[in-house]
């Protein structure tokens, strides 16, 4: 298995650091998340693809509790999410971060205040230390040099990267990416996957929804192939893409047609 | 008397003092406009549905009515109103303030009419920036375990003041003009006292055209201070409107 790192051998005991057990989600009168179930250990890097509409992104914000599943449990380090009750969502909200397709950094604010605001008002680190902090982050997606800039004087390729390291920021344990690079121009989509790979390098666990089946396939533990509001197919990148009756194979090779990359 | 002697014994001294009351009437109205402006704006574009239509009937009656007749009616009205409940409270034993706080004084029925008037139009540009806050910036908030008050503080707070300043300050500018209508409630501010000088000195272009210079600097000042302030205020692409 490329990408996992040590300390976390296939089979270990307790928990896995994320289950999300059987939730559903009815979103305008329509079942949108149909009993889906979904784990990932400690440093697992899984991937969600599957057609438009299919229900990724929505599964993505139950699992986060940016939207409440109307069924069904998540458990974060075996803390399960129904029992935190509504008050204490925010705190775990605060756990794992969200990376969204177009950014959503804060307007008004500039890259190395987007990344200290969450530190200061929700950690209330002080704001030295958040400042402090925040340089690193920037240090770390190589943008120290566009700190005092605001979202509109970047470019989108900056805008992800200043975004994923907001969320780093607040150390999550777990980390989402919904369609990360799609709102990107093809010459920036190089220098996010850069520090996503390296993310899942220095082991962060995470769970992305993209169709960059190329990057995926070399560095994620797991493809999860969703359609209408279920996982239909799971397993490892390199033997569902090798399976040609399989729906993921199908589907990537169709994207490839359309895109007409690899 | 010379000219030179009507403006300097005669005309700028009775101006300057209803510039002066002028100001009074402003000031207050102006920031209790803007306050009003802020709470029921954030009622309208966050609150609950009850709420909301409270708020929308408030804006609704003082946006759909001339400023005239509801300053007429705080002034001229409300002590009609204070007879009729006095004479159901007085037999009743009450105390006479029970009734009698409706009958305003000139001073007060001004102010509470352009308040209320100011409140209504500046809600409109509040709960237009408000809204017009991305559903993107709101979601990126929770995710990083931001409470709803955390979120109004550092995200809808500075991001709706930004936007709304632009009109909130032209409403402001408004109501320096429109608070002549004062005089019409007998309050002798600027164009009160121009009126009556005017009358009086039969040279009515010379008190007009001086009185318009007052409101002309008013205005001015107003101006100078709104774009000193959106200039702070100002954030790369936030695309807020330019003071014209
Ligand atoms: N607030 C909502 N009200 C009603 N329906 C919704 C709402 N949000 C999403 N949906 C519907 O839920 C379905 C799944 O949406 P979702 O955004 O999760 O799909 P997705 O797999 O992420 O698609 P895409 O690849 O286009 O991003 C869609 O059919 C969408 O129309
Ligand atoms: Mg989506």
């Amino acid at each position: 298995m490329t990408g996992r790192p040590e300390g976390s051998p296939p089979g270990a005991a307790g928990p896995p650091l994320m289950e999300a057990r059987n939730i559903t989600k009815i979103l305008g009168g329509k079942l949108i998340l149909d009993d889906v179930s979904l784990s990932l250990n400690r440093g697992e890097f899984k991937v969600l693809i599957g057609p438009s509409g299919s229900g990724k992104s929505t599964l993505l914000q139950c699992v986060h509790f940016l939207l409440i599943p109307d069924g069904g449990d998540v458990l974060l380090e075996g803390a399960s999410a129904v029992e935190m009750g509504h008050k204490n969502v925010c705190a775990f909200r605060r756990e794992i971060g969200m990376i969204f397709q177009d950014f959503n950094l804060f307007d008004h604010l500039t890259a190395r205040d987007n990344v200290a605001i969450a530190l200061r008002k929700v950690k209330k680190v002080p704001k030295a230390a958040a400042m402090a902090r925040a340089m690193g982050e920037l240090e770390r997606v190589g943008l120290a040099d566009k700190a005092g800039l605001y979202p509109a004087q970047l470019s989108g390729g900056q805008k992800q990267r200043v975004s994923i390291a907001r969320a780093m920021a607040m150390e999550p344990k777990l980390m989402l990416l919904d369609e990360p690079t799609s709102a990107l121009d093809p010459e920036l989509i190089g220098e996010v996957l850069n520090v996503i790979a390296n993310l899942a390098r220095g082991g962060m666990t995470m769970l992305m929804v993209t169709h960059q089946i190329g990057f995926a396939r070399h560095l994620v533990n797991e493809i999860n192939f969703m359609e209408d509001g279920r996982i239909i197919e799971r397993g490892h990148p390199e033997a569902l893409l090798a399976d040609p009756a399989s729906r993921t194979a199908t589907f990537c090779s169709r994207l490839s047609e359309l895109t007409g990359n690899q | 008397m010379d000219t030179w002697e009507f403006y300097t014994e005669k005309l700028i001294p009775a101006l300057n003092e209803g510039l002066w009351m002028s100001v009074l009437i402003i000031v207050p109205s102006a920031a209790l406009g803007v306050l009003i402006g802020v709470l029921a704006g954030a009622g309208r574009a966050a609150g609950p549905p009850w709420l909301r239509r409270v708020l929308d009937l408030y804006v609704s009656v003082f946006r759909g009515t001339p400023l005239v007749v509801q300053l007429t009616m705080w002034y001229y009205g409300l002590p009609g109103v204070s007879r009729f409940l006095g004479s159901i409270l007085g037999p009743m034993g009450l105390p006479e303030f029970t009734w009698r706080f409706l009958v305003l004084s000139p001073y007060v029925a001004s102010v509470v009419a352009f308040t209320l008037c100011s409140g209504a139009y500046q809600s409109e540009y509040i709960r237009g920036a408000i809204l017009s806050i991305r559903k993107g910036q709101f979601q990126a908030a929770k995710s990083l375990g931001f409470t709803d008050s955390q979120t109004f503080w550092s995200i809808t707070a500075p991001v709706a003041m930004r936007r709304a300043l632009h009109g909130c300050g032209n409403e402001i500018i408004y109501l320096i003009k429109y608070s002549s209508l004062a005089l019409l409630v007998t309050i002798q501010e600027l164009t009160g006292k121009s009126n009556a000088l005017a009358s009086f000195y039969f040279r009515p272009l010379e008190c007009y055209l001086l009185t318009a210079l007052y409101y002309l600097a008013l205005v001015s000042l107003a101006t100078f201070f709104l774009r000193w302030l959106e200039n702070r205020l100002r954030v790369p692409g936030m695309g807020m409107a330019k003071t014209g």
